[in-house]
């Protein structure tokens, strides 16, 4: 971490001695033009983090949706669960937000639906879709690492599978759920840059349409990225902050 | 007549291949302390988890207080109100304390409030003896304190039949004595009881009826009295020659 930030610093030093290689005025905020051009950048911000939460939003339920039915002990039900998650975790990220945005429409057209998806649903139901999977196996790991004994103890105090779900398993594999779903939602945050390429005005596309006019793709990216990474690090001390507070509530 | 709290007809179970269970035959009459002893991998533990439909059996009928357990919603209620069980390992929830192990079945299964549910688990924590730990979690007791709880909890669904899987095999022996205590008040005040246990001495005091299994079956029946003085098969001379012998 420290090397990574002194070689970023001396980049950028390095960058302000030749101005033949570097041209930071672009992105300078003492100058105008350049205070523009941040702020058009960071005003990307927002729609990254909304689109990241409520795909993550989403694919926290739906993971739970599809882990369930791999619990189960027909094995008919666990093909449900089986299928779903081998063929969305097969599917590379952009060819499905080009089928969602591009392809989906049509489907909904020939069935007499008129329904168009804007660039930021379109995103948002890809990311979410694709990421169910992961979820769906986090889940699942973590509820089969509670004890079978947990189950058959809630059942012969009368429990119904929905209420031992809810009351018995739920509430001790989340210890074991949450810090990897955290972990997940950081790679939503990344996978969230291919918006761009339907036209979703977030921090990726901005930086796309700074470049095509200011011919300056080293700075405009290498902002870019550091606006990434202080976005991930902030989510992953979050992260960390979460794993210590579920590690000191198991030992209590 | 009198009804048999539990009856087994003709049982068999397979595990895969693996015949665990072969035509069990087994009555257990309202307020008879039964007894199940044999080898480790007799089937002893499965008799009673087929019981409560922790497993599925593959042929025979299993009836519990009348009601033929086919695994329906209607069998399962029965065995809901009916059985209780206590596990070997315990089996505590260990993110709620005492008190919310013993109110979560009465609250949440059968609908009771929270100030009745309270007031029957203390009940049942005085019956145990450790009405001082309600707000403790499992694992700040000890061994014989956590089955003293998973007895309490059982007996918070108020079941006519209770089943002990080998209640006190995980416990430190100076833990054993103050379990097998509370199981013989238990059975002292009247419950029907199947209990799964090496602890010989514990059986004779309480059992009405012996049951010795190996291999699966159900080997030899009959009184403690006849049981351990005068046992008729071979193989329950042998097992009982061994576990006696220390």
């Amino acid at each position: 971490m420290r090397a990574f930030l002194s070689l970023a610093a001396l980049l950028v030093l390095s960058g302000c001695g030749s101005s033949d290689i570097w041209g930071w005025y672009v992105v300078n905020p003492m100058t105008p033009t350049g205070w523009v051009n941040i702020k058009f950048l960071v005003n990307g911000m927002g729609a990254t983090i909304l689109l990241s939460v409520i795909a993550a939003s989403i694919s926290i339920m739906l993971g739970l949706l599809v882990a369930l039915p791999g619990l189960s002990e027909r094995r008919r039900i666990r093909a449900i669960n089986r299928v779903y998650v081998e063929i969305i975790r097969a599917i590379p990220l952009l060819p499905m937000l080009f089928w969602v945005f591009y392809g989906l429409p049509i489907v909904f057209k020939s069935m007499g639906l008129n329904i168009q998806i804007d660039p930021f649903w379109g995103a948002v139901i890809t990311l979410a879709l694709s990421d169910s999977a992961f979820t769906a196996e986090i889940y699942r790991a973590g509820i089969q690492s509670i004890a079978k004994g947990q189950a058959e103890a809630a059942k012969t105090v009368g429990l119904n599978y929905l209420k031992t779900m809810r009351y018995v398993i739920l509430p001790q594999a989340i210890r074991r759920i949450l810090p990897p779903l955290a972990n997940q939602f950081i790679y939503i945050v990344k996978m969230s840059a291919f918006a761009s390429v339907i036209g979703m005005q977030e921090l990726t596309r901005r930086a796309n349409e700074l470049v095509v006019t200011e011919y300056r793709p080293l700075e405009i990216y290498s902002l870019l990225i550091v606006e990434y990474l202080v976005l991930v690090l902030i989510i992953s001390a979050g992260v960390r902050r979460l794993e210590r507070k579920m590690g000191s509530d198991e030992r209590g | 007549m009198t009804q048999d709290a539990i009856e087994m007809i003709d049982v068999d179970k397979w595990f895969g291949d693996f015949q665990v269970l072969k035509g069990i035959n087994f009555h257990v009459k309202s307020g008879d302390k039964v007894v199940i002893c044999g080898p480790s991998g007799s089937g002893k533990s499965t008799v009673v988890r087929c019981i409560n439909r922790l497993e599925a059996h593959q042929k025979g009928v299993i009836k519990i207080g009348g009601v033929v357990q086919d695994g329906s919603a209607a069998a399962l209620e029965a065995i809901g109100s009916e059985v209780g069980m206590v596990f070997q390992q315990f089996n505590l929830f260990p993110h709620l304390t005492v008190m919310e192990n013993l109110v979560l079945g009465p609250m949440k299964a059968r609908g009771m409030t929270r100030k009745d549910a309270e007031a029957r688990a203390m009940k049942y924590l005085d019956r145990v003896h450790i009405p001082e730990q309600a707000h403790k979690r499992p694992s700040q007791l000890s061994g014989g304190q956590q089955q003293r709880v998973a007895i309490a909890r059982s007996l918070c669904m108020e079941p006519k039949v209770m089943l002990f899987d080998e209640p006190t095999s995980a416990l430190d022996p100076e833990m054993i004595s103050e379990v097998l205590d509370v199981i013989v008040e238990l059975a002292d005040e009247g419950m029907t009881m199947v209990v799964v246990t090496h602890e010989m001495g514990f059986a004779r005091k309480v059992a009405d009826q012996m049951v010795f299994m190996d291999a699966g079956e159900i080997v030899e029946t009959g009184t403690p009295e006849d049981f351990f003085t005068a046992p008729k098969s071979k193989r329950t001379q042998t097992f009982l020659k061994q576990i006696l012998q220390h």
